[in-house]
């Protein structure tokens, strides 16, 4: 069969998983596709290259093309998220000296209790905290300030600090930052090398968070939808793979290859399985849904989610959250996924929007063929964002 | 705002210190600039802001890149907000910079007439630095590979009691057979064999 080649910039984390598994297994190839994908430095590198087209389409921290749109940072090319890569898959880590710190109050690292750790870490804190996220415009900033936000850690001076996730460990282990936001297997690495003991999940913040998207060049999703629609195919069959307990070891192992992340296969199992070791003594938590590819239409780009990010964005940038989460909402390209998905066995949603942080467990919701169960997405504080009120 | 001084500061980011010594020469047969270089990355964007500089130059395959990403904040420590000078005016001078690996921040409202000749005489050097390290990474590739297959090599006289060049000729054709490259087929062997001895 002739394959057309397209060429996909990635970072090379746990959830870029549904694209490396999408050229691996095949599913790719059943769309007469080829990827190419390229591994890059930086998320500005992976902007970048998706938008002055050195690549067709990338692996995207959900928040980069809302804040293209808002024209918040230095690019502005106009670009569609056209469905999500992976939902959850950070956690947050501190160093060495606030873990001792931590123990001495008898904290008893549950790893489920987002008020209860930052109590119990704004008594350890002596005032003042520097955070490492990985990116000015990511998922963890805003896990991070609405935490520190609704918590003790309101009353801490909190400095945050955009560090590269593989640098990360180093970071924390040098005291250049003594709190991270990381994805995976980022965090655990920190582990590993002993510069720090795993706090949270970033789940027990929110716990359904759209963390990366699949990316195209507007322009592009418009003069190449076929393409664009064999590509989304092959990457949901991707992810609904990757959802299936049984693919835990084999995706494990094709990640730890040398070609994709180079790290060991039981490093990357931790958070496929949910089974992190948080610290020196080796501690094992179980975290349900550290990391979702399927489960739950995680791969919808829920319009909702995009404006979420939006509010964020225009509370601490001072925009017009009304104008920004309309900018927002036409990122996010629910109409493309019902296209490119349409004719598949997938079952669809029948709301593009939905209210975040009602669900308490999981729920029924209304689609296609009635099959659709939303999961739990709580915020931890108990918040409610409803996307038509301000 | 703009700079009031005629002399444009250009922050090079650039741990490497022959690297950022032929960019700084590079620049200064473009032009009289005020030039600094940071080699040490830690606490990147405070350094930057107080240096106040005009643009900023970073290779685009630099990791530390995304600490730069800070100044485009409006709340960022720098006053006057910067942005990846391919959102401007410039257009197609932005492609080829990043087709040459080059990353450039540009404080909002400087000129393209005066940021091209910075720009020119950067790209060429990145151009330059890019082609000696994809050289130097290939030759040492190359080098790898053929201490690999002398390895397979041996082993393949020594198990089989095949000369060199049959041994080769062994592993040639395993290649082709399998529609792999000779070095992967060595690579391949050179493990296995580590495994059974």
């Amino acid at each position: 069969m002739k394959t057309v080649k397209l060429s996909v910039a990635y970072m090379p984390l746990v959830d870029a998983a549904p694209l490396i598994v999408a050229q691996e297994m095949g599913f790719a190839e059943d769309e007469a596709l080829s990827l190419d994908l390229i591994a890059a430095p930086s998320w500005s590198s992976v902007r970048d290259m998706l938008a002055f087209g050195r690549v067709d389409a990338a692996h995207l921290l959900s928040p980069i093309p809302v804040a293209m749109a808002l024209g918040l940072g230095g690019v502005s090319t106009p670009i569609s998220a056209v469905s999500v890569l992976s939902v959850n898959g950070n956690v947050i880590g501190v160093s060495r000296a606030l873990e001792s710190r931590l123990r001495a109050q008898s904290y008893g690292f549950d790893f489920s209790d987002a008020a209860l750790a930052a109590t119990a870490l704004a008594k350890a804190s002596n005032g003042r905290l520097t955070v490492g996220v990985p990116f000015p415009f990511s998922m963890h900033r805003e896990l991070m300030d609405i935490w520190c936000q609704a918590t003790d850690l309101s009353g801490i001076e909190i400095e945050i600090r955009t560090i590269p996730p593989p640098l990360m460990a180093r970071a924390l282990a040098d005291g250049d930052v003594d709190v991270f936001c990381v994805g995976e297997p980022w965090g655990s690495i920190s582990v590993e090398q002993g510069a720090g003991a795993l706090l949270l999940p970033g789940n027990a913040i929110w716990a359904f968070a759209p963390e990366k998207v699949l990316a195209v060049r507007t322009e592009w999703a418009e003069t190449e939808p076929h393409l664009l629609g064999c590509l989304m195919r092959a990457v949901w069959r991707a992810g609904r793979w990757l959802s299936l307990e049984s693919s835990h070891t084999a995706a494990a192992e094709l990640l730890s290859r040398k070609a994709w992340l180079d790290i060991p296969s039981e490093v990357i199992d931790r958070a496929l399985s949910g089974a992190l070791t948080i610290s020196q003594t080796a501690e094992q938590r179980r975290v349900a849904g550290l990391v979702e590819f399927h489960r739950g239409a995680a791969q919808f780009p829920w319009r909702s989610h995009g404006k979420w990010i939006a509010s964020q964005f225009a509370r601490r940038s001072g925009l017009d959250p009304v104008a920004a989460m309309d900018s927002a909402g036409g990122v996010f390209r629910t109409d493309l996924f019902r296209n490119a998905l349409g004719a598949t066995s997938a079952d669809l949603p029948g709301a593009s929007e939905k209210i975040e942080g009602t669900l308490g467990h999981a729920t029924p919701v209304a689609s296609g063929a009635g099959t659709v169960i939303l999961e739990r997405n709580e915020f931890f504080d108990g918040r409610v964002f409803d996307p038509d009120k301000t | 705002m703009l700079p009031m001084s005629d002399h444009l500061t250009i922050v090079i980011v650039e741990q490497d210190r022959d690297r950022a010594l032929a960019i700084v020469d590079a620049l200064a047969t473009a032009g009289d600039y005020d030039v600094h270089v940071i080699g040490n990355v830690s606490g990147l964007a405070r350094k930057i802001a107080a240096l106040l500089p005009d643009i900023v130059l970073i290779d685009i395959d630099n990791p530390t890149r995304d600490m730069l990403e800070e100044l485009t904040l409006a709340s960022g420590p720098l006053e006057r907000p910067v942005a990846m000078f391919v959102s401007s005016s410039a257009g197609g001078l932005a492609r080829t910079a990043v087709e040459a690996g080059v990353s450039a921040y540009v404080v909002d409202g400087l000129q393209t007439d005066r940021l091209k000749p910075v720009l020119d005489a950067a790209i060429a050097r990145f151009q330059i630095m890019r082609q000696m390290r994809t050289e130097l990474a290939e030759t040492r590739r190359a080098l790898e590979e053929r201490k690999v297959i002398d390895r397979a090599k041996g082993l393949l006289m020594k198990a089989r009691g095949v000369n060199e060049e049959e041994a080769y000729a062994l592993l040639r054709k395993t290649a082709m057979d399998q529609g792999r490259r000779v070095a992967d087929v060595a690579e391949a062997l050179v493990t296995a064999s580590g495994l059974l001895s």
